[in-house]
C-alpha cells in the first residue's frame, strides 16, 4: 500500500526525520492560509504516482496570492490520470545539495538493502550503480550510528553533517522495520543551512502485514470491482479487452490470457478464483465479471483444491438467475471433473477438457459474434 | 532416487488439525508420504487420520525421532513462528504453504534457515512430490505418476496443467517442486537444476517460471554452466501490462527488471528450449528424449 507524501511526511516528523515548513491542503482558501504563514512556497499535488513534477504537479509560488491562484488549477486538473484531492504546501528551500536515500528489500539476496546517493534529485535511474552506496542491513536489526557515519564518510558528507545524516538514517531505518514496509525512499534528501531535510517522501507499506500495522491510514488504490473481488477473497486486475476471463491460481491466470491473447483475443481483466474458491465465491465472481458487460466469458478451472462440479453448479446458478447472451466457453479438469462435465452436459453445455482447443473456441466464438 | 524427497523421508505437519492441515494429511498418507507426526498446540495427544498430534515440533522428536520434513499449514501471523520451530528443531526441510507471509518474517526466516542448514520451499508453495515415493504439499495426486522429467516451477495450477500435460502424452515426473510465488522464497533454480542434473531418474528439465523478479535470468545463467540434460521453459505473463500486480507477489514487472522478453532471451541463449503454449513442453520433451 502507498502512502501518500504528506502522510509519510507525518510519520517522519513524528519520528524525528526532518522535513520542510507546510501542511497539507483541501482547498484554494486554505492554501492560501498556509502559504500566508511561510511566504515563498511550493505546491505540490498529492496522487499516488511518481513524476509529478514532469507532469506539472509541482509548482512555485512567490505570494499568497499566486498560490491561490495556482491552487485553483491544480484542484481543477487531472494528473498521471488522478484528480487531485489534497495539496501539500510547503516552504521553498534553499538547497545546497541534494542526496538520494532509500531502503527496500533485495529479493535476490533476502535482505534489506539501505541505498544512498550524493546525486540525488529526478532521474535518479539515470545515475551510474558505481554512485550509489549499497548496504545490507542483518535481518532483524537496525541500523547502528557507526554504519550511519561509515555511509555518510562513503557518500562524501563531512564535519558534523556525518553524524546529523547518520542520526537520520537511523531513524528512516527504524521506520522501515516498525511500519513493515517495503519501500521508505527520500529524493530529494535536501542539504539546505547545514541541515538534512527529507523534501519528498514516498513509502509503500507491505500489504501482507497490514494486519498488523493498525495505526496507518488506509489508501485504497483499486477500482470498484477490484475491491468487490478482494472483499470476496478474489484477485482482480481490469485490463482493456473483451474476453472476460476466469482461472485458478496466479500462474495458470497469466497463462490463459497470454493464450488469449495467442489466438488472436484480447483479455478483459485478470480474475484469479484462487485454489478452493466455493460455489458462492465463484458466482459472486461471476456476476462481477457479467457487470464488466464483456463480449464473451472463457471459465479455466484446474481443480486441484477446487471441486470442479462447485464451479458447474455456480455457473448454472448464474445462468438460471441472469440471462447471459455472451458466449461462453468452460474447461474444466480435476477433482470431480466427471460429476461437473454430467451438471454441465445436462443443462446443454459441452465443457472443454483442453485449454488451448477452449481458448481459440471462446475468440473465434466472440470475433464471429 | 529423485530429489529433496523419498520414499523414507519423514514428515510433519504444522497445523494438522486446522482445516487445510488436516484435509492434505488425508491426501499425503493416501500418496504414500510417510508422516511421522502433527504439531497443533494445545491440542496434543489427540489424533488426525490416526496420526498422533503434538504441541510441540520438539515433542515430535522426543517421541518419534529425527524429522526429515515439515509442512507448514499455518496462518501467515504465525508462519514466522512456526518456521523458526521448525528450524531450531534440526528439521532439515521446510516447505511453507501458507501463502501473504509478510516480507520482514521471510527474510527473518531464511537467515534462520541458512544459519541452520535449512532448506525452504516457499513461502506460498504448492510443495514438492517425488512421483510414486512421496508428496509433501496440496497438488492432486493423480497426476504426479513416476518418470523421468524433473519440473521445477514458481505456480502451483500452471504446474498441474504442464504436469498433466506430460502425463496425457505418456511423460512421467521424477520429482517436482515448487519454489512459491512469492517475492522472497527458499530455495531456488540454481539449486533445485543443480540437484536434477546430479539426479539419474532425471533425463529432462522442466522449468515453469513467469514474469517479474529475476529468477529465470539467473537459472538460464547457471545452466550455461552447469546443465548438460535438456530444459524446456514455459513462462507465464507474456500479455501483462507493466507495473500491473497480477495475484501472485513474484508477478509483477518493474523497472524494465523481468520482463517477458528478456527472460526468454536469456533462457534461449544458455540453449534452453522456450515453449510458446503449454502443449508443446511435452512434443519438445518426446523429442529430445529421442526413443523412449
Amino acid at each position: 500500500m502507498k502512502l501518500f507524501e504528506y502522510q509519510g511526511k507525518e510519520i517522519f516528523k513524528e519520528s524525528g526525520v526532518e522535513v520542510p515548513r507546510g501542511n497539507v491542503a483541501r482547498s484554494s482558501d486554505e492554501v492560501f492560509e498556509i502559504a500566508k504563514k511561510i511566504g515563498e512556497s511550493v505546491l505540490k499535488i498529492q496522487v499516488l504516482a511518481g513524476k509529478r513534477g514532469k507532469a506539472g504537479g509541482i509548482q512555485f509560488a512567490s505570494s499568497p496570492e499566486e498560490a491561490k491562484n495556482i491552487a485553483k488549477d491544480l484542484f481543477s486538473n487531472n494528473y498521471l490520470g488522478f484528480s487531485v484531492e489534497y495539496l501539500l504546501v510547503e516552504e521553498k528551500l534553499s538547497i545546497e545539495k541534494e542526496y538520494y536515500t532509500a531502503i527496500t528489500y533485495d529479493y535476490k539476496m533476502k535482505s534489506p538493502v539501505i541505498l544512498v546517493s550524493a546525486q540525488g534529485g529526478i532521474d535518479i535511474e539515470e545515475v551510474p550503480e558505481e554512485f550509489i552506496i549499497k548496504k545490507y542491513l542483518e535481518p532483524d536489526t537496525r541500523l547502528e550510528p557507526y554504519q550511519g557515519r561509515e555511509i555518510a564518510i562513503q557518500t562524501g558528507i563531512k564535519g558534523k553533517q556525518i553524524n546529523t545524516f547518520s542520526s537520520m538514517l537511523v531513524k528512516l531505518v527504524d521506520i522501515f522495520i516498525d511500519k513493515d514496509a517495503e519501500l521508505v525512499e527520500v529524493n530529494p534528501l535536501v542539504l539546505s543551512k547545514e541541515r538534512f531535510i527529507a523534501a519528498d517522501s514516498k513509502i509503500i507499506i507491505d500489504d501482507d502485514a497490514l494486519f498488523r500495522q493498525k495505526t496507518l491510514p488506509i489508501n485504497d488504490e483499486k477500482n470498484e470491482i477490484e475491491r468487490k473481488c478482494h472483499e470476496i477473497g478474489l484477485s482482480y486486475v481490469q485490463l482493456d479487452g473483451d474476453i472476460a476471463i476466469m482461472a485458478n491460481g496466479a500462474g495458470i491466470t497469466m497463462a490463459t490470457l497470454d493464450l488469449i491473447k495467442e489466438y488472436g483475443g484480447s483479455p478483459n481483466n485478470f480474475l484469479d478464483a484462487g485454489g478452493g474458491a466455493n460455489e458462492e465465491q465463484t458466482k459472486k465472481a461471476l456476476e462481477l465479471l457479467l457487470s464488466t458487460n464483456p463480449k464473451g466469458i472463457f471459465i479455466n478451472i484446474f481443480g486441484g483444491i477446487t471441486r470442479t462440479d462447485d464451479v458447474a453448479r455456480a455457473f448454472l446458478k448464474v445462468r438460471e438467475e441472469l440471462e447471459i447472451k455472451i458466449p461462453v466457453v468452460i474447461r474444466l479438469i480435476g477433482t470431480n471433473q466427471e460429476k461437473a462435465l454430467e451438471l454441465l452436459r445436462n443443462a446443454g453445455i459441452e465443457a472443454y477438457s483442453d485449454m488451448e482447443l477452449a481458448a481459440k473456441t471462446i475468440v473465434q466464438k466472440v470475433r464471429g459474434a | 532416487m529423485a530429489i529433496l524427497l523419498n520414499k523414507e523421508s519423514r514428515v510433519i505437519i504444522q497445523g494438522i488439525t486446522g482445516h487445510q492441515g488436516s484435509f492434505h494429511c488425508k491426501q499425503m498418507l493416501d500418496y504414500g508420504t510417510n508422516i511421522i507426526g502433527g504439531v497443533s498446540p494445545g491440542k496434543g495427544g489427540t489424533k488426525i487420520h490416526d496420526v498422533s498430534v503434538y504441541d510441540s515440533v520438539s515433542m515430535v522428536r522426543q517421541h518419534q525421532g529425527g524429522i526429515d520434513v515439515s509442512i507448514i499449514f499455518v496462518p501467515a501471523s504465525y508462519a514466522r513462528d512456526a518456521a523458526l520451530e521448525a528450524i531450531y528443531n534440526q528439521v532439515s526441510m521446510i516447505v511453507l504453504i501458507t501463502e501473504h507471509i509478510p516480507l520482514k518474517d521471510a527474510v527473518i526466516i531464511m537467515n534462520a534457515a541458512q544459519k541452520k542448514g535449512t532448506a525452504v520451499l516457499g513461502p506460498n508453495t504448492y510443495g514438492i512430490v517425488s512421483s510414486g515415493l512421496s508428496k509433501v504439499g496440496i497438488m492432486p495426486g493423480q497426476y504426479f505418476q513416476p518418470g523421468p522429467v524433473g519440473v521445477v516451477s514458481r505456480s502451483g495450477t500452471l504446474s498441474y496443467e504442464i504436469v498433466g500435460n506430460l502425463y496425457k502424452n505418456g511423460l512421467g515426473t521424477s520429482t517436482v517442486v515448487g519454489l512459491g510465488g512469492d517475492r522472497i522464497t527458499g530455495l531456488t533454480f540454481p539449486e533445485i537444476l543443480g540437484s536434477f542434473q546430479k539426479d539419474n531418474d532425471t533425463r529432462a528439465i522442466v522449468l515453469i517460471g513467469e514474469i517479474g523478479g529475476t529468477a529465470e535470468e539467473d537459472a538460464a545463467e547457471y545452466i550455461k554452466g552447469h546443465i548438460t540434460k535438456p530444459v524446456v521453459a514455459y513462462l507465464a505473463g507474456k500479455s501483462a501490462p507493466p507495473g500491473k500486480r497480477m495475484g501472485h507477489a513474484g508477478a509483477i514487472i518493474e523497472k524494465g527488471m523481468g520482463t517477458f522478453e528478456a527472460k526468454v532471451k536469456a533462457l534461449k541463449n544458455a540453449g534452453v528450449f522456450v515453449a510458446s503454449v503449454p502443449s508443446q513442453v511435452p512434443l519438445i520433451i518426446r523429442n529430445e528424449l529421442g526413443g523412449l
